[in-house]
């Protein structure tokens, strides 16, 4: 009885790391609300919002992802399939809520029109 | 030589300025008292002074300042400690004490109502003039003494933030609970702050005074007695419109004049302050 117990707690010890790195590896994709999937950005791929958005990108989340957006410190790289194949909806979703248990902040402080500006600059990047 | 603890501050707050941290710097917070749920960027370095200057009737005029370096520990977790100092006209300059503050996020994500839970320790003195929150019987007249550091006040703060960001607006709650840690009451207090930054969308052009860049607002603070006279019954309350700019990749200036509601009140309170961001300051230092 007592073996199986340290057994089962090894277990949890060993999966923890595996969790955490599912947790980190895009796991927020599958949270998102429907309804926050399916939302359009207003901007689309209008080219002053996509300059709008690389300014924002650049005061705001560079420091962590990179000037090219190509990752840092083992920050994501966003030119990814995961970012290629996120709807805007999505990827409004992750601004706005963050990850905060990856490290990820929430962006809900910058205006909901500034969130999708960076969105179609990040869409911009495939 | 008199030791002078704003000058001390500035020379601080300028040498985080210019000591060769080249990177993008950007400021947050919104508010002078009140706190929204808006946690410091994990890794970054905040540095802050905060002052304010009173002119109470009957007694000198002073100048509270305090040097803040707020660190985000987690996404979820920020971590800040404060140093307080004051100068009173034709008194003295002192160092007043330090506040150690921790602010959790229990909720994972973005809600109607985002609450945060705030922890601070204090150890200061009496002459501390830095008006960081009003609390309890707080009022004009603990100010119409002569500086005196005699009083130690290890007194220990606990908040409740609640905050909400929507179509642009932020608007927060604090109710805040004090202790002394000796045999004192607790006291309490409240802040609610509204603000919204002029402009919605960013242009595509770098710029530094464009609409986006500023934020208005304002914040009414007070307290709310103590445990045996809880209540507004001698107490104060301010009423403060706040403007600030953020200058993209540089400083944020804030100044907010605050009017007293009542006659416990200040008539007046002018307060100013200057904030810098350090990005992933532990990253640079382990490439140094």
């Amino acid at each position: 009885m007592f073996r199986k117990q340290i057994l089962l707690v090894v277990i949890a010890l060993i999966s923890v790391p595996f969790l955490l790195a599912a947790a980190g590896d895009g796991a927020w994709v599958s949270k998102v609300p429907q309804k926050d999937r399916q939302k359009q950005s207003p901007f689309d791929s209008d080219p002053r919002a996509i300059a709008a958005g690389a300014k924002l990108f650049r005061q705001n989340c560079a420091s962590c992802h990179g000037d090219e957006a190509a990752g840092k410190d083992k920050r994501p790289n966003l030119h990814s399939e995961r970012i290629r194949s996120a709807t805007p909806g999505e990827l409004q979703w992750l601004l706005t809520n963050g990850s905060l248990k990856n490290g990820m902040p929430s962006w809900s402080r910058l205006p909901e029109p500034q969130r999708w500006q960076i969105v179609a600059f990040l869409k911009s990047l495939q | 030589m008199k030791f002078s603890f704003i000058r001390v501050l500035s020379i601080l707050a300028l040498g985080a300025l210019l000591s060769g941290f080249p990177l993008p710097g950007r400021a947050q917070e919104n508010y002078f008292v009140t706190y929204s749920h808006q946690m410091e960027e994990p890794g970054n370095l905040e540095l802050a002074t905060r002052t304010v200057s009173g002119f109470p009737n009957g007694a000198n005029s002073f100048m509270g300042s305090v040097l803040e370096l707020e660190y985000g520990v987690k996404a979820w977790w920020t971590s800040e400690l404060y140093l307080d100092g004051q100068s009173t006209s034709g008194e003295s300059t002192v160092f007043t004490g330090f506040r150690l503050e921790n602010r959790f996020r229990p909720l994972m994500r973005e809600h109607w109502i985002n609450p945060v839970l705030y922890f601070e320790f204090e150890n200061i003195n009496g002459a501390d003039k830095s008006m960081l929150e009003v609390v309890g019987h707080d009022g004009r007249a603990d100010f119409l003494e002569r500086n005196d550091r005699s009083q130690k006040k290890r007194e220990a703060e606990f908040k409740l933030i609640l905050s909400s960001n929507f179509k642009g607006w932020n608007v927060s709650e604090n109710i805040i609970a004090e202790k002394n840690l000796k045999a004192e009451p607790w006291e309490f207090g409240y802040a609610l702050g509204v603000s919204r930054p002029l402009s919605l969308v960013a242009s595509p052009n770098p710029c530094r005074l464009c609409r986006e860049n500023f934020l208005v607002g304002a914040e009414l603070y007070g307290g709310l007695g103590d445990r045996y006279s809880f209540g507004l019954h001698d107490t104060s309350h301010y009423l403060a419109p706040i403007a600030s700019l953020r200058i993209p990749n540089g400083p944020a200036f804030k100044i907010s004049p605050g009017f007293g509601l009542n006659s416990n009140s200040h008539g007046f309170l002018l307060r100013f302050g200057v904030s810098y961001e350090i990005d992933q300051i532990m990253s640079k230092l382990r490439r140094k």
